[in-house]
């Protein structure tokens, strides 16, 4: 067991952006022939991935791999959002894409947005008590800093569009929406003064 | 636009019950969320974030058929595979076979036959989850497929399927004069579809052995005691060689009451000497927890023609599937509230719950009183509009308040603001219906309607349900409190307590009620574990009051010794002849008489830490008799909700434009997540209005996934309007009652109510679907 405890929790997950070296060994020989190593760039380090099976999705290699468990894996299948991440500023589901095809891309995690003390929408999310479970936060987190920073001033119903594809079970989105909105008028105030 | 939260209307709050000066972050504050940070910034541990050196990758193989007999499991090919370190069977479980939350009927792994689609017949730990996979395939099943028994009304009468029987409860409820009478009478047949919990955070766990026979587990679940207790039983190990710790748990709502892959994953740890973690997939997440029951209810009412009632009939049918989980509860408060909240004298109410080849039901938020709140609110309106009432005039006539007698029997001690929810909800202003957004119509950015096409109505319910755990179960939490000096040399308090926090914010309520009573700023909470005492299951809306009172009864307790500490080392004492002389006052102990004393709490904790650990117990409750009557609950919160649709009567689309609602809570310990709890019960009670349902044909899933099971997301939450009455519940920790199911229950009712409201037809079953709409016969 590795890794620093969350406060109030049992912690037994791996600290934050050590690359954690694959579980080689004689016993994995059989996913050897459909095996590669290759590097991806993640939250601007460039991370080496050892002999890891071509099948594995960008969301996997993240999460069990590179020490990067803060993207989510809620269903696996490109319909919740938890796994939002930016590949060279477009928005996906780190789910739906193969680790190996990332090799060039820049990849943005929710580790990556934070990574010089909480960001605006994260402060936002504290503030207005959007937070729950948090299962779907470090999605909605990545979610929000690409709509805002496309759009800094998106329309309510621009909001409600964009983070449709974000599913949250515990919240109902009021207290969600509430940190968006919170968020466009501190930058909104910023950008007048 | 946004609602503002929670608006708080305080009635005949005794000032007894308000601390005198709320320390910073105590009970009542909007005080934050201590997991808060580490969850905006992905650093939180959930289950699935586990991760152990040399660890292995669980997998359960499933039964692809709802019913078969099992002739044959070979396992020899995949236990050859390279990378592949156990395969285990029902032949395999070193203890007690089966496991279950009230009765154990469930084999850890299906051994001659299963019952269900989904139910685990083999687990395997490998190298790499794709090795796990593939070595599922490579286990040979042989199964001579039986007909699944499938309908809940034919189960009653049909062979067994299980040496338990199919009748998990029959629960007859008589109360009053079973022949009495109404000048008016209402009849209606109901359906309820089976609903998913839909937690985001799919179930999971890491189990690793400590070398000694014994495993520790690292898993996310609602009670980590009546886990232990299962997986020590069927490992056949002592319960103190199982060692739970709460993991980060990413929603539960219900499902995590149940074990799922506890049992497994201990298992292969044990076999293999390695640490193993299993993760279950979305799909697999469908099959690996019960879900809420699909209800048939059919209803009779009698009134008055002035609209009081007069008795309620009900015949109530839930369908448990396979194994019995909690279903003999679910069916207890589906029957005690099958009448609502109404003064109803006269009452005859069978409930009934069964087992079937479909998959296995249990809890879920609102817990049998979500389902039979749609009916008796659907049977309101049949009968307002038969009397030529308004709707919420006739609920306002039979409203419970303290003291009226339920249809158990029971007599509510406690407080009822029925008529206040009701008023509250009802009193909110209603949306506007001409400046809305054309992509805000049914449809959506489909544009498939205009506004002139489209239909809009408003529909209201009341509903309630019992707090905490009744029918005489001793239900208890525990905790212990550490006071001491920190490394700063200020005062910390430390809280010990196995409450599981699955995302309702107990972890902030927990250091709002120490911050209050001992009237320090740092408070620590330990990792909640099987190292303390069980807190009992976060379910049932009842760990405030009962975790939160075990919190304030063990910090009560380290306050009173520090007292007592301080008046034998200064010579004075605690209590006078008339009234107490030393008090904790604003982070000093003072002397009633002597403006001088002030001794601050760091100086008095100089020799030492003080810590109390306390039991914490509700109410006895007594068991339902052979007439269902009896009191047996301890306390109960109601909920009234409005809600507003536009619909598409062509596609059979709607849209919730709006949900006020009124809310007994007690006192809002923390009005910020109260309002989150209210949001989002009103959210989930709005999927099953509309959208959610598992779909089961011939015993079989049809959309265990999240492309065909919907949830709502945030096109399809309206703002919400709501309201906190706050009248402090007497014997309640800080007055306090539990807010997360009342939210669930009643906003259902009122969203189909409203669709009826816009479209005249009668919408007997939830969810509405739109065929339901559009192919319906048009009302003339």
């Amino acid at each position: 067991m590795s890794g620093e405890p969350t406060p109030g929790y049992a912690a037994a997950g791996r600290s934050e952006g050590s690359a954690v070296p694959d579980e080689a060994g004689p016993s994995e020989a059989p996913l050897a022939a459909e095996s590669e190593t290759y590097e991806l760039t993640v939250n601007g380090r460039a991370l080496s991935v050892q002999s890891a099976w071509i099948g594995e999705s960008l969301l996997h290699v993240l999460r069990e791999r590179l020490g990067l468990p803060g993207s989510k894996n809620a269903c696996e299948q490109g319909e919740c959002g938890s796994c939002s991440v930016l590949l060279d500023d477009a928005l996906v589901c780190a789910c739906c894409v193969l680790a190996a095809d990332a090799v060039g891309s820049a990849i943005t995690t929710v580790e990556g947005l934070g990574a010089d003390g909480p960001t605006d929408v994260q402060r936002a999310f504290l503030e207005t008590g959007a937070v729950q479970c948090g299962f779907c936060t470090p999605g909605l987190i990545v979610t929000i800093h690409d709509l805002l920073d496309r759009d800094a001033e998106p329309s309510d119903l621009a909001i409600q569009e964009a983070l449709a594809g974000n599913l949250c079970r515990c919240t109902g989105y009021g207290r969600i929406l509430e940190a968006v909105h919170r968020v466009r008028a501190e930058r909104a105030g910023q950008a007048a003064r | 636009m946004i609602a503002p939260h929670g608006v708080r209307a305080s009635t005949t709050a005794p000032p007894a019950a308000r601390p005198r000066t709320p320390p910073r972050g105590g009970v009542g504050s909007d005080a934050a969320r201590p997991d808060g940070p580490p969850k905006v910034s992905g650093a939180f541990a959930f289950s699935s974030d586990l991760y152990a050196e040399h660890m292995l990758w669980g997998r359960t193989l499933r039964s692809p058929h709802p019913a078969a007999r099992i002739v044959d499991v070979d396992v020899s090919e995949a236990a050859a595979m390279p990378g592949v370190h156990a395969v285990v069977t029902a032949r395999d479980v070193p203890g007690r076979p089966t496991y279950g939350l009230e009765h154990p009927d469930q084999p850890v792994f299906a051994d001659d036959v299963v019952r269900y689609q989904g139910e685990p017949v083999a687990a395997v730990a490998a190298d790499h989850p794709e090795l796990a996979w593939r070595a599922t395939q490579a286990i040979r099943v042989t199964y001579e497929e039986l007909d699944p028994l499938v309908d809940a009304e034919e189960a009653i009468d049909a062979a067994p399927i299980h040496p338990d029987g199919n009748v998990f409860r029959h629960l007859p409820i008589r109360h009053g004069d079973p022949d009495a009478r109404g000048d008016v009478t209402v009849e209606g047949t109901y359906e309820v579809g089976m609903q998913d919990q839909a937690f985001m955070g799919p179930e999971s766990g890491l189990a690793i052995p400590d070398g000694d026979g014994g495993v520790e587990l690292y898993i996310s679940t609602q009670w980590l005691h009546v886990d232990r207790e299962q997986v020590a039983a069927c490992l056949d190990l002592p319960p103190d060689r199982v060692r739970l710790t709460l993991a980060g748990v990413g929603g539960a709502f219900g499902a995590r009451e149940d074990v799922s892959l506890q049992v497994h994953v201990c298992l292969l740890a044990l076999r293999t000497g390695r640490p193993v973690k299993m993760l279950y997939s979305r799909e697999e997440s469908f099959f690996g927890h019960v879900h809420r029951h699909p209800a048939r209810l059919w209803y009779r009412h009698h009134a008055e023609r002035d609209g009081t009632l007069v008795k309620v009939e009900a015949r109530l049918l839930l369908d448990g599937g396979a194994y019995a989980s909690s279903s003999t509860a679910v069916i207890a408060n589906a029957s005690c509230f099958a009448a609502g909240p109404y003064r109803v004298p006269n009452a005859v109410i069978d409930g009934w719950v069964v087992r079937t080849n479909n998959p296995p039901c249990g809890a879920m938020r609102g817990f049998g009183a979500v389902q039979t709140c749609f009916a008796h609110e659907a049977q309101m309106d049949k009968l307002a509009a038969a009397l030529d009432l308004d709707p919420i005039e006739l609920r306002l006539r039979n409203v419970l308040r303290t003291g009226d007698t339920l249809v158990t029997g029971q007599v509510i001690r406690g407080t009822a603001p029925v008529r206040e929810v009701i008023e509250a909800a009802r009193d909110h202003p209603l949306p506007s219906e001409d400046d809305a957004d054309p992509l805000t119509l049914p449809g959506g950015a489909g544009r498939t309607a205009d506004r002139a096409d489209v239909l809009r109505g408003i529909g209201f319910a009341v509903g309630f349900k019992n707090l905490m755990y009744s029918e005489g179960f001793d239900d208890f939490s525990t905790a212990s409190v550490r006071l001491e000096r920190g490394g700063d040399g200020e005062p910390v308090a430390t809280v010990h307590c196995a409450a599981a926090e699955v995302g309702q914010g107990f972890v902030t309520l927990a250091q709002q009620i120490v911050r209050s009573v001992l009237g320090v700023d740092q408070v620590i909470l330990r990792p909640a574990d099987t190292q303390v005492g069980s807190a009992g299951s976060t379910s049932a809306s009842r760990q405030t009051w009962m975790s939160g009172g075990a919190v304030q009864t063990a910090a009560t307790a380290v306050r009173d010794a520090l007292l007592r500490r301080v008046g034998e080392r200064r010579g004075v004492d605690v209590q006078g002849a008339r009234r107490q002389l030393l008090r904790l006052d604003d982070g000093a102990i003072v002397h009633a008489d002597d403006p001088s004393f002030r001794i601050p709490l760091a100086e008095a904790l100089e020799n030492g830490s003080i810590e109390e650990t306390r039991e914490y117990h509700h109410d006895p409750t007594d068991p339902l008799d052979a007439d269902g009557q009896g009191d047996a609950h301890v306390a109960f919160a109601f909920a009234a909700h409005r809600a507003v649709v536009d619909v598409d009567p062509e596609l059979g689309l709607i849209r919730v434009v709006q949900i006020a609602t009124g809310q007994d809570v007690g006192r809002a310990l923390n009005p910020v997540q109260v309002t989150g709890q209210i949001e989002g019960g009103i959210a989930q009670g709005l999927g099953l209005a509309v959208m959610e349902e598992i779909l089961v044909s011939e015993g079989k899933v049809l959309n265990p996934s999240f492309t065909d099971y919907l949830i709502p997301t945030t096109l399809d939450m309206p703002p919400v309007l709501a309201t906190l009455i706050e009248q402090p519940e007497p014997g309640a920790p800080f007055g306090a009652k539990g807010v997360g199911e009342p939210p669930t229950i009643s906003s259902t009712p009122a969203i189909v109510a409203a669709v009826r409201a816009a479209t005249g037809l009668d919408l007997i079953r939830v969810p509405v679907r739109p065929p339901d709409i559009a192919l319906a016969d048009r009302p003339v």
